[in-house]
């Protein structure tokens, strides 16, 4: 279970999260939807600890993970696995060389047997042959599959998701929702998604939460989120042009037109 | 008034600057530390430290090579125009092999290798910090000091002293060229003039200059381009600061370890 708790977050001037609380359960698909900019992959990156919190804790299956050393940090990471918004897959390495990473990093797996996995591994996520090819090599939604791929190398009981759907045409999109749903059903990991795709949120959630004005504002599964009541749930969820969102950012309709004529 | 405010604002300028300098300074440091806690720990990646001495090395060689032989030539030229007024010739021998071991050899081939090495590994590290991939390393339980920073670290230390003696040997064959080609010093008087006043202190003081000339570009390299944001510019900007620093410091460097020398001679 991860248990998020009184997260504060600041960018010099600029609070990001401020007092966050959040619980996720053991093997559940949990979405984390809002707007772009709002702070779900800061949120994400203090969950697998790339981020300290100004105040607050972060507890991964009891553990609070912004006081461990950086050390245990490492060994609590092993239970993880993250894909990227644009992958991160390392441009220097191959397909294999990415996808095995850990494997060859921290276990003593003859290199048969990482073949074999990283095999697997590609063939979970619809790849196959491109073993010996680099990052430039491969099309965007090629690069998240094979970043799906690495994730899941090491068979990590959390895997974290950021934007899996951002840069990819609609049917990708769309296979990469039905890859993620796949693999947590099959792997049964905690999965942690932040998007602003409400196609996928609906496609991947156990439950939906809402990040808005630095804090969740709303929790529960995808037929609670879609039948909320809250004003700025149903202008997020409809994407709205008008609604209480773009009400307190002080944006009028079509006010970027008007000025560029 | 005005002279006030203004006067308010300068100090308000420099305090920061100072601030930012001793962070940066204070960042170097906390890079330097951590690396050579590292380096004494496995897995020493091999593979990786040969690809880097490959790249920082052998791939250096040539455009030392060109350099340093063209650098022997004009010393040994601009030697013989003040030399020859006085019959003194054959000293173009000696002032060439001293200049080369004990300056021009490690300066240059640390400028050389800092705009060539130092600018590629500080765009490297930066593409991969603005592409989330220093990140992902992170995510991946491994250390990106001892993952990225260590094996260049090793590469340098090991490659720029090598460069630095065949930059030496190549500028004293330049010189060797002018010397016995155009101004008829021969070839025995040529060679004595060169290994008599040679001593081995002057050879290993320009080699403990490389080695922390090496320190130099690889810490600042490093930490440049670790700490890149903002993009494509961001990158841009890191590699131009990272070169430009890097200049200032082995400058700075030769000028403590020469006078250092200097005085414990």
């Amino acid at each position: 279970m991860i248990e998020i708790t009184n997260l504060h977050k600041a960018f010099g001037e600029n609070q990001v999260l401020e007092a966050l609380d959040l619980t996720i359960n053991t093997g559940e698909s949990m979405v984390i939807i809002g707007r772009s900019g709002c702070g779900k992959s800061v949120l994400l990156k203090h969950i697998i600890g790339l981020m300290r919190p100004d105040e607050g804790s972060v507890l991964v299956d009891g553990t609070d993970i912004t006081l461990v050393s950086p050390k245990e940090l490492d060994s609590i990471r092993m239970n993880f696995g993250m894909l990227f918004q644009g992958a991160a897959l390392f441009d220097s390495l191959s397909v294999f060389e990415n996808v095995g990473f850990r494997l060859m990093e921290y276990t003593d797996m003859p290199l048969k047997d990482i073949q074999k996995r990283v095999d697997e591994c590609l063939e979970m996520v619809g790849l196959r042959g491109i073993r010996y090819m680099k990052p430039a090599e491969l099309s965007g939604g090629m690069k998240k599959r094979v970043g799906l791929a690495r994730a899941i190398s090491m068979f990590p009981k959390i895997i974290l998701f950021d934007e899996p759907t951002t840069g990819v045409d609609p049917i990708m999109g769309d296979i990469i929702n039905d890859l993620i749903r796949t693999l947590h059903n099959k792997l049964k990991t905690t999965s942690i998604t932040v998007t602003h795709d409400m196609k996928s949120a609906y496609k991947i959630a156990d439950r939906i939460a809402m990040l808005y004005d630095k804090k969740i504002i709303a929790i529960g599964t995808p037929d609670e989120i879609k039948n909320s009541k809250d004003p700025v749930v149903q202008q997020f969820i409809n994407g709205d042009a008008e609604g209480p969102i773009t009400d307190q950012l002080g944006i009028k309709k079509g006010a970027g037109l008007r000025n560029s004529v | 008034m005005t002279l006030i405010s203004l006067f308010r604002g300068a100090v308000a300028i420099a305090k920061h600057k100072i601030s930012e300098f001793f962070l940066y300074i204070g960042g170097l440091t906390s890079l330097l530390a951590k690396t050579l806690l590292y380096m004494f720990a496995p897995p020493i990646r091999k593979w990786q430290i040969l690809e880097q001495m490959q790249r920082i090395g052998v791939a250096s060689f040539p455009i030392v090579l060109l350099i340093s032989l063209f650098t022997g030539i004009v010393m040994a030229l601009q030697g013989a125009y003040q030399m020859q007024k006085m019959s003194a010739e054959m000293y173009i021998a000696s002032l060439v092999a001293l200049s080369l071991t004990r300056e021009l050899g490690p300066v240059l081939t640390a400028l050389i290798v800092a705009g060539r090495c130092g600018a590629a590994i500080t765009a490297e590290l930066g593409t991969m910090r603005v592409t989330e991939q220093i990140e992902a390393l992170e995510t991946l339980s491994a250390n990106p000091v001892q993952y990225l920073v260590v094996p260049r670290f090793f590469a340098l230390i090991i490659m720029l002293p090598l460069l630095t003696i065949c930059a030496d040997f190549f500028g004293m064959v330049g010189g060797y060229l002018i010397g016995v080609g155009k101004l008829s010093i021969t070839h025995s008087v040529y060679m004595k003039m060169t290994l008599d006043p040679l001593a081995v202190k002057d050879v290993v003081t320009g080699l403990i200059k490389s080695v922390s000339f090496a320190v130099v570009i690889c810490t600042i390299a490093c930490y440049e381009g670790l700490n890149s944001e903002g993009g494509a510019e961001g990158v841009g900007m890191a590699t131009t600061s990272s070169v430009v620093r890097s200049f200032i410091l082995i400058i700075v460097a030769d000028c403590f370890f020469t006078a250092l020398f200097y005085f414990i001679r």
